[in-house]
């Protein structure tokens, strides 16, 4: 039997586990919607196309599945580029569909026409404009098995109105093969012997995990790890839910706004294990000072993250999860000696580091944004998921909520792409419909997508928005405070809307605080009230995120306060 | 670290964008690319690239792993340091004028290669060879007076052990 490319493109994604999309209809995409809504596959329309991809892309995140999202041609499809460039960035698997105007007026300029993917080439981790209805099954397939496969990422289907319109036998291949994509799984055990070897000699090992290890579901093996070597844990951005951070072993984060005894141990350290990591200089500040003294061994999937910023003695090409858990058997068998005794050391000479820069604030006077972020810890008990925007408020999130599980910390870490936090909120809200997601913003971030509160109400998603107000593009304010002279150029933001009005007409719940003595009071009341809200809290307009690693410079000189 | 030449030799398949994708790939990176030839294989399906790039050790490193990881990219070998053959090829048109077509005629009988074209005023020839040929016969040629000049990049090969 013959079926329409739109039909067959319901057929894969059924297939495929597809149960969510994200999107925004238009004319190159209208009969790919009028299939759509013949199927059980829940639509999100959102507001803005970009909302669409970040949601994919936290939808992703929250639950473990592809992300999907289908959009327009033209303007829909150049919409997605900045969600895209991000999900790249964090290799976050999902598969954009965009429309295309048909086959025959490609290349013409006709009417929202747009070669969308040589735009998304370089931020793709492949991308296909379909040629014909029969090769339609077997592209999507392909595009769903790229994303989720080896390095996961973003994949982008171009589809012209005519495929989804010709008739084609629906025929798919069972397994999908391709000859040029062999992405490596298991690692060389030979390597893994050398790195056996290390940990046992090493006196002052660190692990350096990232969202690979997350990406690979690796978080019980890598705990099972640190644990039973005996080995301090510190994480990047995207690493934080990695490792547990009631761990007596977690370092706390590493890198730029890092705690002081994370990037301390980096130089002292003669051992270090970068696992599901690409060594971005957010992190490692100058190179040639990074981890000086260590031998670095480095596990990742893609070997081209291997020696790629930093010198490396032992390369693992490999999956972390399937990494790890050999690591775990020859460990079990290892003749490890004394490791409490021979840690204890090095152990102790961190703790010495975390009682001298403790993470801290003083909270008097005006409401500190680190106040707001620890009483929103202390009131959802650490079980949120909590997404965020980018500045201070995501930095000051990622040091004062502590993330003990993969998945409960979205945020765009890679890109750093001001308007996720709330698109994200409800990528992960239709996710896990009976979590608590609470986005944390600034509030400059969170006018970029704030139009998706809408969405959250169509939607009945109640996400919690926790915005920390300072008046100013916070992030950018404090380098000029700290390295221009407080020149402000253009970083004031004296006209925001008065946001619990705003909240009110998207016909949600807002709430604001002054006063301190209000932060918990409207926490609460926030969180308890039911659907969509927003708590405003106006905070300390010049507060800065410390500590402070200037950026370039080596990053055990930080600012400290 | 010092820069040198390399000698990429990649199969790829022979599909639509293939080629943006892999040069995007360099200019995106800051790679740098010196000459590019590319044509499809006796299989249909899949095309060779012979790339020339100048880099240091770990930049050519960096190169061949970007170059693996792109989906439609089947093998990446590199040449340099193996034993390979690479050619490349020149159409010279230059000035034949009456007192200098001998010249010139003893000049491609020397250098073992053809005139493919011939007016009262000009012989195009046609030139193949490794680099090292190119440039003695281009310095032959330019005192006679070279019009114009269209040449490929290397095209390279493994020799087969004997
Ligand atoms: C789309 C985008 N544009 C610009 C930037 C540059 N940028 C990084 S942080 C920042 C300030 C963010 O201000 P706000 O959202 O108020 O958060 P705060 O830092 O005050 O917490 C800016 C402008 C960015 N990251 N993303």
């Amino acid at each position: 039997m013959k079926l329409t490319g739109a039909q067959i493109l319901m057929k894969v994604l059924k297939e495929e586990g597809v149960d969510t999309i994200f999107g925004y209809p238009g004319g190159a995409v209208i009969d790919l919607y009028d299939e759509l809504v013949k199927t059980d596959i829940r639509h999100i329309l959102v507001r803005h196309e970009q909302g669409a991809v970040h949601a994919a892309d936290a939808y992703s995140r929250a639950s473990g599945k592809v992300g999907t999202c289908l959009v327009t041609s033209g303007p829909g499809a150049t919409n997605t580029v900045t969600g895209i460039a991000s999900a790249y960035m964090d290799s976050i698997p999902i598969v954009v569909i965009t429309g295309q105007v048909p086959s025959h007026l490609i290349g013409n300029d006709a009417f929202q026409e747009v070669d969308i993917v040589g735009i998304t080439r370089p931020c793709t981790k492949h991308n296909y404009l379909v040629q014909s209805a029969d090769e339609l099954a077997r592209v999507v397939r392909e595009a769903f098995y790229i994303a989720r496969s080896g390095r996961p990422g973003p994949v982008l289907v171009d589809i012209p109105k005519d495929v989804m319109n010709n008739l084609a036998t629906y025929k798919v291949p069972k397994n999908i093969r391709l000859r040029s994509y062999n992405p490596t799984y298991n690692p060389n055990m030979k390597q893994l012997h050398k790195v056996i070897e290390m940990v046992k000699m090493a006196r002052r090992p660190m692990i350096f995990a990232g969202g690979g290890v997350i990406l690979s579901g690796a978080h019980r093996e890598l705990t099972a790890f640190a644990r039973k070597a005996r080995i301090p844990v510190t994480t990047s951005l995207m690493g934080l839910g990695a490792f547990p951070a009631s761990d007596p072993l977690w370092l706390g984060m590493i890198g730029m706004h890092g705690t002081y005894r994370s990037n301390m141990s980096t130089a002292a350290c003669d051992l270090m294990i970068g696992i599901g990591v690409r060594f971005d200089d957010r992190v490692t500040g100058k190179t040639d000072t990074f981890a000086a003294q260590a031998k670095i061994i480095h596990i990742d999937i893609d070997p081209t993250s291997i020696r790629k910023n930093v010198p490396v003695s032992i390369p693992v090409v490999g999956d972390c999860k399937t990494t790890l858990t050999h690591l775990n058997e020859l460990l079990a068998d290892a003749d490890l000696g004394n490791l409490d005794e021979k840690r204890s050391g090095w152990l102790h000479q961190i703790e010495g580091w975390k009682n001298k820069a403790r993470l801290a604030y003083d909270q008097n006077g005006a409401i500190k944004p680190q106040f707001v972020l620890e009483k929103l810890y202390e009131l959802t008990r650490g079980k949120a998921i909590i997404t965020t925007e980018v500045g201070q408020n995501q930095m000051w999130t990622a040091q004062y909520y502590h993330i003990e599980e993969p998945g409960q910390f979205i945020t765009s870490g890679g890109l750093g792409v001001m308007g996720f936090g709330l698109p994200a909120a409800i990528g992960a809200q239709v996710a896990k419909p009976d979590d608590l997601v609470v986005c944390v913003a600034g509030d400059g971030s969170i006018q970029m997508n704030i139009q998706e509160m809408a969405t959250a109400m169509q939607y009945n998603l109640p996400v919690k928005i926790v915005i920390l107000n300072n008046g100013y593009l916070g992030m950018v304010r404090q380098w000029q405070e700290l390295f221009y002279e407080k020149r402000y150029a253009c970083t004031q933001m004296d006209h925001a809307p008065d946001f619990v009005k705003l909240a009110e007409a998207f016909g949600a719940r807002g709430f604001r605080a002054t006063k301190p003595a209000e932060v918990a009071q409207v926490i609460s009341e926030g969180l308890s009230a039911e659907g969509p809200v927003i708590m405003e809290f106006v905070v300390e307009k010049e507060e800065c995120v410390y500590p402070m690693v200037p950026a370039g410079a080596p990053i055990t000189e930080m600012l400290l306060v | 670290m010092t820069e040198e030449k390399h000698v990429l030799s990649i199969l790829v398949e022979n599909q639509p964008g293939v080629l943006s994708r892999i040069s995007g790939l360099f200019s995106g990176r800051g790679f740098n690319i010196e000459s590019l030839c590319v044509a499809a294989t006796i299989d249909p399906n899949v095309s060779r690239l012979t790339i020339v790039t100048k880099a240091n050790q770990p930049i050519v490193e960096q190169i061949k792993k970007q170059l693996n990881k792109l989906i439609n990219v089947i093998k990446v070998h590199e040449l340099t340091g193996s034993k390979y053959v690479h050619r490349e090829m020149a159409l010279i048109k230059v000035h034949a004028k009456k007192d200098n077509r001998a010249e010139i005629l003893r000049i491609v009988d020397i250098f073992r290669c053809k005139v493919v074209d011939v007016g009262p005023e000009h012989y195009t020839v046609e030139v193949t060879g490794d680099e090292g040929k190119m440039e003695a016969i281009l310095s032959l040629l330019k005192p006679l007076g070279i019009k114009e000049i269209a040449k490929t990049g290397t095209i390279a090969l493994f020799r087969e052990p004997k």
